[in-house]
């Protein structure tokens, strides 16, 4: 909403089927010469022109223990979308990256064979050659039958925007994780099952043995035994030992849930969508319900009944056997839902990223506007509040004990990872990418540090093209586990001496010889959380070499700030540095409540003076730095921000456009020191997860921006009737055909405020008469008109209501209701306007809403507009104050005063509201002239 | 209007034509209420409409049910079942001493031949009588003495307690149909055409007794009393159902004037058929009174009259005052005269001097302008009104459509608005919206101040 339209060239709808975009063509001499690559398919903001499939898609494969990589399944299966890119390579190569190394099977030292309860890993690899990145998720699954009880697997989402893959990697990684818990947890199911049925096969062929062994014995009256009966006796034995071992596997399988719940950070699978999902079976609904107990519990205890049979006592050899396929990996059910999961993942990060951004921050800006955004957002939006009250909730702590809770929650996890991710990830040397060198248009920074980075750029850019064509070019672009990993490897190891550049140096080293194995690791993932402080503060120097003590004595600044729960370096830093930070931070719980936030001021700085917006949207996280930080810039802060350096403070600001592009893209590095206090006293801020695009709701958007357009291009008194809705009065909308009725309501819907935080107020099509309770409830309604005398009555009660109602009549074409004369629905219902897609329309409307909301909102809080300053003061002093206050500060003229003030009174409304119960609908009007408009 | 809706091409209904009701544009500058809140919970008709104290009220029909309402919030605050038929008489009874626990009561008479008390603090019921014989149609409380009265087919007198002081012998079948308190311990009841009047005497034996007697019949009346209404101490006024108005004096109980020929005294030579046609019975019935110190107030069929009791003469009328009947109508502190009509309607009407030269009474906009075309013969309706009443004329300063039914009864909360009970099941307040928007605000910056502090200052700091 809050989105300018322009800043998204090209948006991933196709609206092909409109007749509107059929102009006729331009003369030939007129006509500006096509993309010269046009013809490739791929537009000309397509980043990798050489990416060999045409969108995003995600790739399931499996390391089969037969054949080795193999590409399972796509994600839309869809053939054409891979297209010529080859899966099965690049399942190679991704499946060649799996960190886990993890150890199934007989450990050493353990009768039984043990599960390792392995964590999946994250990993962003690219491969420059095919123009291909990926997000890669590894997990195991557990099949009897496999070497070891596991089976490797990954899902990878693909895509050719390499940015996309970085800046979403938190979201993509939440959701893959959700996928993936999904389908463990049908996995263990079915496991588990597979383990009775090989239990009772087991069991029934113990008693056949032993039948066996009791019959020869009987039979054999000798003294001695046969050697039958004693191979008979051998065989016996080995079952019985596998049964024992099998049964330890079950308890195993069946503790998961329980010994995994100890553990903070585990989050059993729910499905969120049981009610939805209409073939859900009645276990899933169980398993629910019942979220404190592990839903797993009940699956296993219903199976169905089963026939053993016997075993033989030679499993058949590996080769022979053919491998269970994912679906029979996993319980039918869960692995639908996987599949569900894995489509919506698709859906949600279809398309540009620059759309996914956006629609990322003003998501999460919408949220922070919690007293106006009911007005004009969806109310699907709404229901994602209750996250974000938990998240408030934490910025209101002291600072003291936001720490503490950060501390307690960072350091109870991450004890889990097996040793063997370690290994490999200490090559791992973060390095910036995308460093725009070569942009004139750097913009000025403090001197010192433009070198510096100048430095920095010129080194890895260097390091970047290397990298890139390389012969072997596949780049592990970063690994959640590895960083982990590092936390506790490397924060022990540089901890007490102070980063050297010797340090650095070899572990460039290190780096290049890895680099010669094609495996090239060019950053650790972007979770800011997971990175230690400490190395942090020691990879700068493996990059830079000279200048950078003095660079790095200001970011040991300001590292404390950032992982307050690193408790063994904020021992090793001064309590100055706290103090200042625990300053700046009660400044900011002051100074800036939430609501407050300025959100003109963040788009004002995105854009240039010639109002073209030249940085690409941010990932909210930084969105949310640049308001905080220009709050701590802003005059009342200015003592306590006095510990800040200056260039730190300029590079949060957006306006350093280039500078904050660059900061995103490589978070792990500079980036997290950038978190200023603000951020720091709500750590527990989860970044907001990419918001699930309902798709209809989408194509909803759309079409009633499409109609809208339609709409205030034909009937030329648009402004007047959009007047109506937005000042609150019913809109009748009057016809005999209920399809032009309902597009016309559907095309209008997008300007009627919402009263409270339900459904929208709008009544497509009603038949019976209306009544004085229905323009209480709706102010938007699509009536029928009919010949018959029923048809009379409800004319006959629409006329009687005139007074509360404009009537658009969609057969005559003519609309019935007061004047306007304001400018402001001029601004939102251009018939002239250039846009032409029905979403940029849409879109363009929310931005003005929004615009409106804001001044409602002023309106409605500023105390002294509508209450005296003191007790002498006259009201009708107040009123002329509340009057000046509209025309000369908000700047309305004539009519649209009434929209705001309908606006302002809906927000107390709703604000006022107790949470217990429901408003009781008004309905407010005016005793005003209708006019008589025809076309 | 509704020609327009219905389309151009056909004929007009002429629905609206029908009628020569004045009619007031959309525009009313003059009309407070512009802010309505439906209230819902009857599931038939509502008739009556009780104020409790200064914001809460009781409403009750032919649900048998009543309901308690908060008039400030439109809160339902209590729904009363005890009754099983339609409620027929609703009085307030109020404790002279508020410290008292039951200060709060209403009496609800029901057709199920039933008196309840109810606790309006509690919501629950105190008492229950079901010994009559016959339904009671009207209840009177007299403060004064601490007794209320029910009117049946006899009447009772009942202590606090609900304990049967004295009753009347069988009056009629028919029952009382309205009752109104006298001075010297006196009581008016309207039974079909006669007015008798009923004298408590305390009883010499009982501390607390009471005896009742008939001290007086009056039959002046030619039909039904439908309307009674006390004046001042000296005076009480009664209409009948064929249009009589009667003064009388409420301590000798004799006549002191009396208008018998409303629409007789209007009536000129060059009538329309529709104004002989009002002289059925029905058209001139008198359906309610008001009054206040100088005038009563009646409605009379359709229209409303101002009846001055310093000049014994009408000073003002409507005669048309609504498209069918009118039920009630009140004069509000503020000068402005309400009535509400079997219509749907109510309308405010503001009593003016007359002019010298006689202008437009009613500004009728732009709605005149397509459809209506009845702005001429409103204002030659006008001026003839103006003729007749050469002292004032009724302006209509703004009309209330809400209701798609009747409305029954209208209760007016001063500063918290106006309350209309329907025939369409529903109660309506009214509300003067600036007020009410103002009332927001000051509720909004309390809760702010409330909440956080800093979000206020932020806004004055805004503001500066």
């Amino acid at each position: 909403m809050i989105s300018a339209p322009d800043v998204v060239a090209f948006t991933r709808e196709e609206e092909l089927g409109d007749e509107l975009y059929r102009e006729p063509p331009l003369p030939e001499e007129y006509s500006v010469p096509l993309f010269p690559f046009a013809g490739h398919g791929a537009n000309p903001w397509a980043k990798v022109a050489s990416s060999k499939f045409s969108r995003d898609f995600i790739l399931i494969s499996e390391f089969s223990e037969q054949v080795g990589p193999q590409p399972l399944l796509t994600i839309p299966d869809d053939a054409k979308v891979p297209g010529s890119f080859d899966l099965n390579y690049f399942s190679l190569r991704i499946m060649s990256v799996d960190y886990q190394a993890s150890f199934v099977g007989h450990p050493p030292g353990c009768a039984y064979p043990k599960l390792n309860f392995v964590e999946d890993s994250k990993v962003v690899l690219g491969d420059s050659k095919e123009g291909a990145f990926a997000y890669v998720h590894h997990l195991t699954l557990y099949d009897l039958e496999a070497r070891g009880f596991v089976r490797p697997f990954c899902m990878a989402y693909i895509s050719a925007d390499e940015h996309k893959i970085m800046q979403q990697f938190q979201e993509l990684s939440a959701e893959f994780s959700k996928a993936s818990e999904c389908l463990k947890t049908g996995n263990r199911k079915a496991f588990a099952s597979e383990l009775e049925k090989k239990l009772k096969d087991l069991d029934y062929t113990r008693t056949v043995l032993h039948n066996e062994t009791e019959i020869q014995k009987k039979a054999n009256d000798k003294g001695y035994y046969t050697t039958q009966a004693i191979e008979k006796a051998n065989e016996l034995a080995s079952v019985e030992k596998s049964i024992i071992e099998h049964q330890d596997l079950l308890k195993q399988i069946r503790s998961y849930p329980y010994r995994k719940l100890k553990e903070s950070d585990f989050h059993p699978y729910e499905p969120e969508c049981t009610l939805d999902q209409a073939g859900a079976g009645s276990e899933q609904d169980l398993a629910a319900s019942d979220p404190a107990e592990p839903g797993e519990m009940h699956l296993y205890s219903r199976l169905p009944s089963y026939t053993p049979k016997l075993i033989k006592a030679k499993p058949a050899k590996c080769f022979d056997k053919k491998l269970k396929t994912l679906e029979e990996l996993c319980d039918i059910y869960f692995f639908t839902q996987t599949l569900d999961q894995l489509h919506h993942i698709e859906r949600t990060f279809r398309g540009d990223v620059c759309y996914l951004l956006t629609n990322q921050i003003s998501r999460a800006l919408l949220k922070q506007q919690n007293i106006t955004n009911f007005l004009f957002e969806d109310v699907s939006f709404l229901d994602e509040k209750a996250p974000e009250n938990r998240d408030r909730g934490c910025q209101g702590l002291s600072q003291d004990a936001a720490d503490r809770k950060c501390s307690e929650e960072s350091s109870t996890p991450k004890v889990v990872i097996s040793l063997g991710s370690y290994k490999s990830s200490v090559e791992c040397v973060p390095i910036k990418m995308e460093q725009d060198m070569d942009d004139p248009q750097e913009p000025a920074m403090t001197e010192s540090i433009t070198f510096e980075h100048q430095e920095n750029l010129d080194y890895l850019d260097a390091d970047l093209k290397g990298s890139i064509s390389s012969g072997e070019s596949i780049e592990v672009l970063g690994t959640e586990k590895s960083a982990s990993g590092l936390m506790k490897s490397e924060s022990q190891a540089s901890l007490p001496i102070s980063p050297s550049p010797q340090v650095g140096r070899s572990k460039v080293g290190s780096r290049r010889t890895v680099s010669e194995d094609s495996i090239e690791v060019l950053s650790t993932c972007p979770s800011e959380s997971l990175i230690p402080e400490d190395f942090k503060a020691s990879y700068p120097s493996a990059i830079n070499e000279e200048p950078y003590v003095d660079d790095e004595e200001g970011g040991l600044r300001f590292n404390p700030r950032l992982n307050p729960d690193n408790t063994d370096e904020q021992e090793d830093v001064s309590n100055q540095e706290n103090l200042a930070q625990i300053d700046s931070a009660c400044c900011i719980g002051k100074e800036s409540p939430n609501f407050l936030e300025p959100l003109p001021e963040l788009g004002q700085k995105q854009c240039d003076e010639d109002g073209v917006v030249r940085i690409p949207p941010q990932p909210y996280r930084q969105a949310e730095q640049g308001l905080h930080s220009s709050f701590v810039g802003s005059p009342p802060c200015d003592s306590a921000s006095g510990g800040l350096l200056p260039h730190e403070l300029d590079s949060r600001y957006p306006t350093a456009g280039r500078e904050v592009s660059r900061t995103s893209l490589d978070e792990c590095s500079d980036s997290t020191s950038y978190i200023s206090s603000a951020a720091s006293t709500c750590s527990d801020r989860t970044p907001s997860p990419a918001h699930p695009v309902c798709l209809a709701n989408e194509r909803h958007k759309k079409k009633a921006g499409q109609n809208a357009l339609r709409f205030i291009r034909q009937y030329p008194f648009a402004h007047p009737a959009i007047y109506s809705l937005l000042s609150g009065r019913t809109l009748v909308v009057l016809g005999e055909d209920e399809a032009i009725v309902k597009k016309l309501v559907t095309a209008l819907s997008i300007f009627v405020p919402n009263c409270g935080a339900y459904a929208k107020p709008v009544k497509h099509w009603v038949t019976s008469p209306l009544h004085v309770v229905d323009f209480q409830k709706w102010k938007l309604i699509g009536l029928q008109r009919t010949v018959s005398p029923a048809g009379v009555n409800v004319l006959h009660a629409l006329s009687r209501y005139s007074r509360y109602v404009s009537i658009l009549d969609a057969d005559s074409k003519t609309l019935r209701c007061p004047m306007y004369k304001g400018t402001l629905v001029a601004r939102l219902a251009d018939h002239r306007t250039q846009i032409k897609r029905g979403s940029t329309y849409y879109m363009h409307v929310q931005s003005v809403l929004t615009q409106l909301c804001s001044k409602a909102f002023l309106y409605t809080f500023c105390h002294h507009l509508h209450l005296p300053i003191n007790e002498r003061e006259s009201e009708e002093s107040v009123v002329n104050r509340r009057m000046n206050f509209l025309k000369l500060h908000l700047g309305l003229a004539n009519e649209d005063i009434k929209i705001v003030q309908y606006l302002a009174e809906l927000l107390k409304l709703q604000y006022i509201q107790e949470p217990g119960q429901g408003v009781n609908p008004l309905l407010r009007f005016d005793y005003v002239p209708s006019f008589l408009y025809k076309i | 209007m509704l020609r327009w809706l219905i389309g151009g091409g056909r004929e007009p209904q002429g629905l609206a034509e029908k009628s020569s009701v004045q009619t007031i544009g959309e525009e009313q500058v003059q009309n407070p209420y512009t802010e309505l809140l439906v209230l819902k919970g009857h599931q038939d008709i509502v008739r009556f409409l009780v104020q409790i104290d200064d914001y809460r009220f009781a409403s009750a029909g032919d649900d048998g049910i009543i309901f308690l309402w908060n008039a400030q919030t439109g809160e339902k605050l209590f729904e009363l079942h005890g009754h099983t038929h339609k409620i027929t008489a609703i009085a307030p009874f109020f404790s002279s001493d508020a410290s008292e626990e039951n200060s709060h009561l209403i009496l609800t008479a029901s057709a199920d031949r039933a008196v309840i008390v109810w606790d309006c603090t509690t919501g629950r019921q105190v008492q229950k009588v079901s010994c009559f014989h016959s339904t009671v149609k009207c209840l009177t409380v007299l403060q004064r003495l601490d007794v209320w009265l029910s009117g049946g087919s006899d009447l009772c007198v009942w202590n606090r307690k609900l304990d049967l002081l004295c009753k009347t012998s069988h009056l009629t079948d028919a029952g009382i149909s309205a009752l109104v308190e006298l001075p010297k311990n006196c009581v008016a009841a309207a039974v079909g055409k006669e007015l008798i009047i009923f004298r408590l005497i305390a009883s010499s034996d009982k501390s607390e007794g009471w005896n009742i007697l008939e001290v007086k019949r009056l039959v002046d009346h030619q039909d039904n009393i439908l309307s009674l209404v006390s004046v001042n101490d000296l005076t009480f006024a009664t209409g009948s159902h064929v249009g009589e108005l009667i003064v009388w004096d409420a301590l000798d109980w004799t006549k002191q004037a009396s208008e018998c020929n409303f629409w007789d005294s209007s009536v000129q030579p060059d009538t329309r058929t529709e104004i002989k046609l009002s002289q059925s019975p029905n058209e001139t019935s008198v359906q309610h009174l008001a009054s206040d110190e100088e005038n009563v107030y009646a409605a009379v069929g359709k229209g409303i009259y101002v009846y001055n009791l310093q000049m014994k003469r009408v000073i003002a009328c409507q005669r048309t005052a609504h498209d069918s009947s009118v039920l009630h109508i009140e004069m509000l502190p503020n000068r402005q005269l309400i009535s509400c009509s079997e219509d749907g309607s109510v309308r405010i009407w503001e009593i003016r001097e007359k002019q010298q030269l006689p202008t437009e009474p009613v500004p009728t906009g732009f709605f005149n302008m397509w459809g209506f075309g009845r702005a001429n013969k409103q204002a030659n309706q006008a001026k003839k009104v103006q003729e007749n009443t050469p002292m004032h004329f009724l302006e209509l300063v703004g009309d209330l459509i809400g209701h798609s039914s009747a409305v029954q009864m209208f209760l007016y909360f001063s500063e918290l608005g106006l309350v209309t009970c329907s025939a369409d099941h529903l109660v309506i307040l009214w509300k003067d919206g600036e007020r009410e928007s103002r009332l927001r605000s000051l509720t909004l910056f309390q809760k702010l101040a409330q909440n956080d502090l800093s979000k206020a200052e932020f806004c004055m700091f805004l503001w500066k």
